[in-house]
């Protein structure tokens, strides 16, 4: 099958002399759900940029669902769509207006172009707003005026770099439902985001850059069964009097409802509730201290790091 | 791209051009009305009247061809360099520039918004004129002709002119202190026989000269150069900056990393 997205040895080293990429290779299926996960200055925007022609590799190869860049670029923007990290509108055109021309620049007749802004405007709850000018819109409206904006071709890829930044709880969650619901139709996903548990709730797959290389590819299943632990925090029914007796358990005391335990690979945690049982604690509610992706994340980065980068740190 | 997918991207971005500067027509249609009116106030009907005739014709006559093309002119100029510039500033260029619109489809798209408010404010301003005085154009196809290119010129400058510019400083500085000069000094308000050999001899030097001399050849027939090297020299400066604006595009100069 022929990859979504197939990126080969790429490379990207700016005028300054700086290696934003230091020949990456990985590839997306089609219609996966892909996060490009990574640090700040990691290498993703230069990646996304590269794919969307707005940065200039200096080596190594893309392909768009087959097609080379290097060979039909043009074609191969129309497989794309691209949300990027930040506003890039006129801010004193119309949310209709902004839309609407996007699908000019690809070819779209008009009548078409104005059909598919009012589908996607009301998807994405910005019809009562197609009047208005987009400098007037909210945050979290502007960041869907781009998704809109993105679909109006609608591309067989789609590449959203931090689509959620600065989206308040209620709306980043009908955002993933939205996002779901295009990915279930067939569209692409590329990812980037800082919110990890948004990359483990809505991807399969995953790839996590750092410094220009990649240091993990593989799906978000096969990434967290490499937990070697995992931190939980209990809350108990009653007050607790004293520290408990936590057996082979690592534990300790967070305040006088709640008690903190690590537990390793190969430890069960229905043992530690019969233990904690037996000293007469009920356990009401039970979380994971960080989120498990996320702690996956810092020890891969922290594997990453250089030598001399960890004498920098003493 | 096939024609007809190149022909739609170009006439949304043409569209798009057209309706920003009618969106805020007060800043791009109205000052050029209010600045030509005065002049045509005082140089043309308060100081003209003491002047005389200048190359067999009224003052006035002869100075509406020059101040309808300086409005031409800067219009173009100021429209494309505006536009593309804030486009850069707002980052909304990357829309184009993520769709697969060929370079030289945007560069056509960016100019041919800029001639439509050069000829419209041509067209505004030659209406004013009609009040201070009466035209009969002499050679409607020169006329025509020579605004059409003079104005494609000109926003193709400013085309380029927002390509290189990093601040709304950068596009204020070649209107000032080349674009107003070499228009003020290319025949607008005179004829170059009024000058000695040696400043005629510099004068012929300024392009501008040569296409307000061609346009005022189209309307009244007289002209102080030859009509044919002011085409020829506008069209080869159009090839000239179309060129050099596809080749800075192709490059990404300060448009992409």
């Amino acid at each position: 099958m022929t990859a979504a997205l197939s990126i080969h040895n790429l490379e990207k080293t700016y005028d300054n002399g700086f290696q934003a990429l230091k020949g990456i290779s990985f590839d997306v299926q089609p219609g996966d759900f892909f996060a490009l996960l990574g640090p700040n200055g990691a290498g993703k925007s230069t990646t996304i940029g590269i794919l969307c022609s707005l940065v200039r590799k200096t080596g190594g190869s893309v392909s768009i669902f087959g097609i080379d860049i290097d060979k039909d670029f043009a074609k191969a923007k129309q497989q794309l769509g691209v949300v990027p990290q930040e506003f890039n509108f006129s801010q004193f055109e119309k949310v209709f207006d902004i839309v609407c021309t996007q699908g000019g620049f690809y070819g779209m007749p008009r009548k078409l172009a104005e059909e598919r802004t009012e589908k996607y405007l009301r998807k994405l709850g910005l019809w009562d707003k197609r009047k208005t000018q987009a400098r007037m819109l909210s945050g979290g409206m502007k960041r869907r005026l781009m998704i809109a904006r993105a679909l109006l071709h609608e591309p067989k890829l789609l590449i959203l770099d931090e689509p959620t930044a600065g989206v308040d709880i209620e709306l980043r969650r009908s955002m993933w439902e939205f996002l779901q619901e295009i990915n279930a139709q067939g569209t692409t996903i590329i990812l980037t985001t800082h919110y990890l548990e948004e990359a483990e709730s809505l991807c399969r797959n995953i790839a996590i850059i750092d410094k220009g290389d990649i240091v993990e590819n593989t799906s978000i299943k096969s990434l967290l069964k490499t937990l070697s632990r995992e931190v939980f925090i209990l809350d108990t029914r009653e007050n607790l009097e004293g520290v408990p007796d936590f057996g082979d358990f690592d534990g300790r005391l967070l305040d006088e409802h709640s008690l903190e335990v690590t537990i390793e690979k190969g430890q069960s945690l229905s043992d530690l509730f019969t233990h904690l049982s037996a000293q007469n604690i009920a356990v009401t509610s039970m979380r994971n201290r960080a989120n498990r992706l996320e702690e996956l994340f810092v020890s891969l980065l922290a594997e990453n790091q250089q030598p001399a980068d960890k004498e920098a740190d003493v | 791209m096939s024609p007809q997918l190149i022909w739609t991207a170009f006439s949304t971005i043409f569209r798009r051009e057209v309706r920003r500067f009618t969106r805020i027509w007060p800043q791009t249609l109205v000052p050029p009305v209010i600045t030509m009116s005065l002049y045509f106030v005082i140089f043309g009907s308060l100081i003209g009247k003491r002047i005389g005739e200048m190359g067999g014709y009224s003052y006035m006559e002869f100075v509406v061809p020059g101040l309808i093309m300086m409005a031409v002119i800067t219009n173009s100029y100021g429209n494309v360099v505006s536009s593309f510039y804030s486009a850069k500033f707002q980052r909304s260029v990357e829309e184009l520039l993520v769709s697969p619109t060929p370079n030289w489809v945007i560069m056509a798209g960016y100019v041919l918004g800029g001639v439509a408010r050069g000829l419209i404010v041509g067209l505004i301003v030659t209406l004013i004129a009609l009040v201070f005085t009466s035209l009969s154009v002499q050679h409607i196809g020169i006329t025509i002709l020579i605004v059409f290119l003079t104005s494609v010129l000109f926003s193709l400058a400013g085309f380029i002119n927002a390509i290189f510019a990093n601040s709304f400083d950068d596009i204020s500085i070649i209107p000032t202190f080349v674009l107003t000069p070499l228009t003020y000094l290319g025949g607008v308000f005179y004829s170059i026989e009024l000058l000695s050999p040696f400043w005629q001899a510099l004068s012929k030097l300024n392009p501008i000269l040569y296409m307000v001399n061609a346009f005022r050849y189209g309307v009244l027939g007289v002209s102080d150069i030859n009509v044919a090297w002011a085409f020829v020299g506008v069209l080869t400066f159009i090839a000239a900056l179309s060129a050099w604006a596809l080749h800075l595009m192709s490059h990404g100069k300060r448009l992409r990393h």
